[in-house]
């Protein structure tokens, strides 16, 4: 169980993060989804006790980090896989976070195995590709064998079976009653991931609710219908109250279903030359919902592209 | 033309060559200004003691000279100047040539700027630039400050780490030449060939250092060449480094 | 605390640089020692601090030793993962302090007895016995001014946390600024008279005249000078974002 509660800070002038509440239940687990710059990295390090909050407090199972003792019996993160001295080998590694915490040096090789890093436990980390070095920080995180796991963006720049087998694990870990909080800037990523969703953008709170609903919500379901007679449809949908919008030649209706609207048209004698669903892009409504908090803009959208475009030519 | 550019802008688009030179410049020129300050008629002001930072500069052109390239080695930049210049010789040299140069110019600024506080403080003392050795004495910082930076930069591109480099430059010229004197009998014998101590002789040598009160400034060296060949014999010792390390980056992978 | 130091014993010997450096300090004093036996022409007038003429190369390089020890950690990060495990900071930091003290004081015990055994062994004529106080101190005090100066190292690389501005700061100011500001008039021999490593040179070879403590008041003095620095070191750690 994580708790925030109005979490703050801020660097100088920014606020990165912004009167932050939020909590994250077991048993499941919850995608912490912003744009990059949202803040996520920074709130995940006040959790964790690495940066002092400027207002609010972060709690893990109704105690600060710092309070805890043998913390990673408690809770294991992974902040970043290039947390460990390139020199040191990997069980070298796992040997003094163990020792730190009071914990049998044979964990150490069963978390090896559990990741799959036996084979290579005695090499030097600085020569892990990035999907060992991920290994070996799941591998640290789990050492404890804790509750509670934090991964801030763990399939950045992973290969596909790497994200597979994160995301599965990430599952199993849930699966066990874990707390599983887990960031990332990809909307399509957590929605394969995360059965609940934590939104932020700008330090601030944007949504904190299930999957599902968030996807639901955030994609507009819309049908594209075109036709010789659009004038006597447009008429008979107005009548039911349905919102319109004209795109060129055709008419985009939401909140009807296709076949309502196939009915609809045939009672009134309208010829159909197209009745297609459209269905949003998960991206699209992310982008739409963050859009104004994100941290740099390109200023390049659509239609001004498209006019860039257009000049030069 | 354009390595010199590329290298100079790669120099003075990170902190560390701006927070070096304003060290090397307030410390030097702090100094001579407390040294005029303090001077009376027992401790009379010379020029020797305008130049009392002298070793101070030194130390610290030779840090930022090896930061200049060892942290293109820790951050990986090396690579992405290899990539843009794949001669590795011409992209070195023309580092070598920036840093060096900046190296010199601190020099320069931090003799004359000591001088200069010097003659306005104790506008009595003379301090007057009026033989070779007076022009050697203050002109002359900023040619050792130039070699000293070849040096930096050739122990810097061989070892790569900030600390090893650092640690190797600082406790060589500073503590093993000095400790070699030590050595019964035939320890001043090695010192007055050590290259630390014969660039000394360029600036405090000829007359004879110890003819005059030099307590106050460079250490006096035991170099038994002229002043114009110790600093041949130094500039020599640095390219000498020099060739060594370029041969040695043209030889590993980057 | 056992654990903690278990554990930054472990820290400290799973890196190369203490071993590399275990070595160059080991190798540098000891091997000084053995060329200045060597060329010594008068054995019965050779006396036992000559002996430890080259403890200033291991001081050199445990400073630079203990400073890596702390910013390496900054550097890689692994600092963080340090106080992930223990959130105690001031804790975890006491510890390094701990492990890197004593690594450095048997540095110096070995580097000390090696320095005087291989003068002993080129030199049998030389009075090398340890029998006065003043003998003892040249010798024994090595190790327990390696240790001070890694307690001085490791506060110093906290504070900078940046390996090569730590190393800079720290060999410039023992080697340089101490000695630069002898040359001040009047006041010169006054103030380095009152810095730490001038010091841990009293209380080595000392009693100089006309210093303002005792060999034995000098090594306290030299050693509150790193109680200070570490203190003020976990103060500014505990309050920084890590």
């Amino acid at each position: 169980m994580i708790e925030a509660r109005g979490l703050s800070k801020r660097y100088g002038k920014t606020l990165a993060v912004d009167n932050l509440s939020f909590s994250v239940t077991p048993g499941r687990v919850t995608g912490f989804l912003g744009p990059n710059g949202a803040g996520k990295s920074t709130t995940m390090r006040m959790i964790l006790g690495l940066d002092t909050p400027t207002g609010g407090s972060a709690l893990i199972g109704g105690k600060p980090y710092a309070d805890l003792k043998h913390p990673l019996r408690t809770v294991g993160a992974l902040l970043d896989a290039k947390w460990v001295h390139p020199n040191r080998s990997a069980r070298g590694h796992l040997r003094w976070l163990a020792r730190s915490n009071q914990l049998p040096a044979k964990r150490v090789d069963e978390v090896l195995d559990l990741v799959g890093l036996s084979g290579v436990a005695n090499k030097r980390a600085g020569g892990f590709s990035l999907g060992m070095s991920q290994r070996l920080g799941i591998a640290g995180a789990l050492l404890g064998d804790p509750q509670v796991l934090l991964f801030d963006e763990p399939v950045n720049g992973l290969d596909p079976e790497g994200i597979l087998w994160i995301r599965k694990f990430m599952h199993r870990l849930a699966d066990e009653g874990r707390t599983v909080f887990v960031s990332s800037h990809l909307l399509s990523e957590m929605a394969l991931t995360a059965q609940d969703l934590i939104v932020i953008g700008r330090g601030r709170l944007i949504a904190h609710s299930s999957t599902e609903e968030f996807v639901a919500a955030a994609t507009e379901n819309t049908v594209r219908v075109r036709s010789p007679q659009l004038a006597v449809l447009r008429g008979a949908l107005g009548r039911t109250g349905v919102s319109l919008r004209d795109e060129g030649d055709s008419l985009v209706v939401s909140g009807m279903e296709s076949a309502d609207i196939g009915e609809l048209a045939a009672a009134n004698g309208v010829v159909l030359h197209e009745l297609s669903p459209q269905r949003g892009s998960l991206e699209e409504a992310f982008m739409q919902l963050t859009g104004d908090s994100v941290e740099y803009h390109t200023d390049l959208d659509a239609p001004a592209a498209a006019d860039l475009i257009a000049a030069g030519k | 033309m354009t390595l010199l550019a590329v290298e100079r802008l790669k120099l003075f688009t990170t902190r560390s060559p701006w927070w070096s030179m304003l060290a090397a410049l307030v410390v030097t020129i702090g100094f001579a200004a407390l040294m005029a300050g303090t001077s009376d008629d027992t401790a009379p002001m010379d020029l020797a003691a305008t130049q009392f930072g002298y070793n101070f500069g030194v130390v610290v052109v030779m840090v930022m000279a090896a930061l200049a390239v060892t942290t293109e080695y820790r951050f990986s930049t090396i690579r992405a100047t290899f990539l843009a210049v794949p001669n590795r010789t011409a992209a070195l040299l023309a580092k070598t040539a920036v840093v060096a140069t900046l190296g010199a110019l601190i020099g320069a600024v931090a003799a004359f700027g000591s001088w200069g506080i010097a003659t306005l403080i104790t506008p009595e003392a003379d301090l007057a630039l009026d033989s070779p050795y007076a022009w050697r004495a203050v002109a002359g910082v900023a040619l050792v400050y130039f070699f000293s930076a070849v040096i930096a930069v050739a122990v810097g591109t061989f070892i790569r780490h900030s600390a090893g480099a650092i640690s190797a430059l600082l406790i060589y010229s500073q503590l093993v030449e000095s400790l070699v004197q030590l050595i019964p009998n035939v320890g001043d014998d090695i010192y007055k060939w050590l290259p630390f101590n014969v660039a000394n002789n360029f600036v405090t040598g000829d007359p004879d250092p110890s003819a005059r009160p030099v307590e106050f400034g460079p250490p006096p060296s035991t170099a038994e060449l002229s002043p114009w060949w110790s600093l041949a014999y130094f500039a020599g010792f640095a390219l000498v480094l020099l060739i060594l390390s370029i041969v040695s980056a043209n030889k590993r992978d980057a | 605390m056992t654990t903690l130091l278990a554990t930054e014993r472990i820290k400290l010997l799973t890196t190369r640089s203490p071993w590399w450096s275990t070595l160059a300090a080991l190798g540098l004093t000891i091997g000084f020692a053995l060329i200045i036996a060597l060329n010594a022409s008068r054995p019965a007038e050779f006396e036992v601090s000559q002996t430890q003429f080259g403890y200033q190369f291991g001081l050199m390089v445990v400073l630079v030793m203990a400073a890596l020890a702390v910013t390496t950690e900054y550097r890689f990060s692994t600092i963080r993962a340090t106080f992930l495990a223990v959130p105690n900071r001031a804790a975890a930091l006491l510890a390094k302090t701990g492990v890197v003290t004593a690594l450095s004081v048997l540095i110096g015990l070995v580097a000390a007895f090696g320095s005087l055994g291989v003068s002993m062994l080129v030199l049998p004529d030389a009075p090398l016995a340890l029998d006065s106080a003043a003998e003892w101190r040249a010798v024994i005090g090595v190790p327990l001014v390696f240790g001070v100066a890694a307690v001085i190292a490791v506060a110093v690389g906290v504070l900078l946390r940046q390996s090569a501005g730590a190393i800079a700061v720290l060999l410039i100011w023992s080697m340089l600024v101490e000695n630069l500001v002898t040359l001040i008039p009047d006041v010169g021999q006054d103030i380095r008279n009152w810095m730490p490593f001038a010091m841990s040179e009293q209380f080595l070879l000392g009693p100089f005249d006309e210093r303002p403590l005792g060999p034995w008041g000098s090594l306290a003095y030299f050693a509150g000078v790193g109680v200070a620095l570490l203190i003020a070191a976990l103060a500014v750690a505990r309050r920084r974002d890590a």
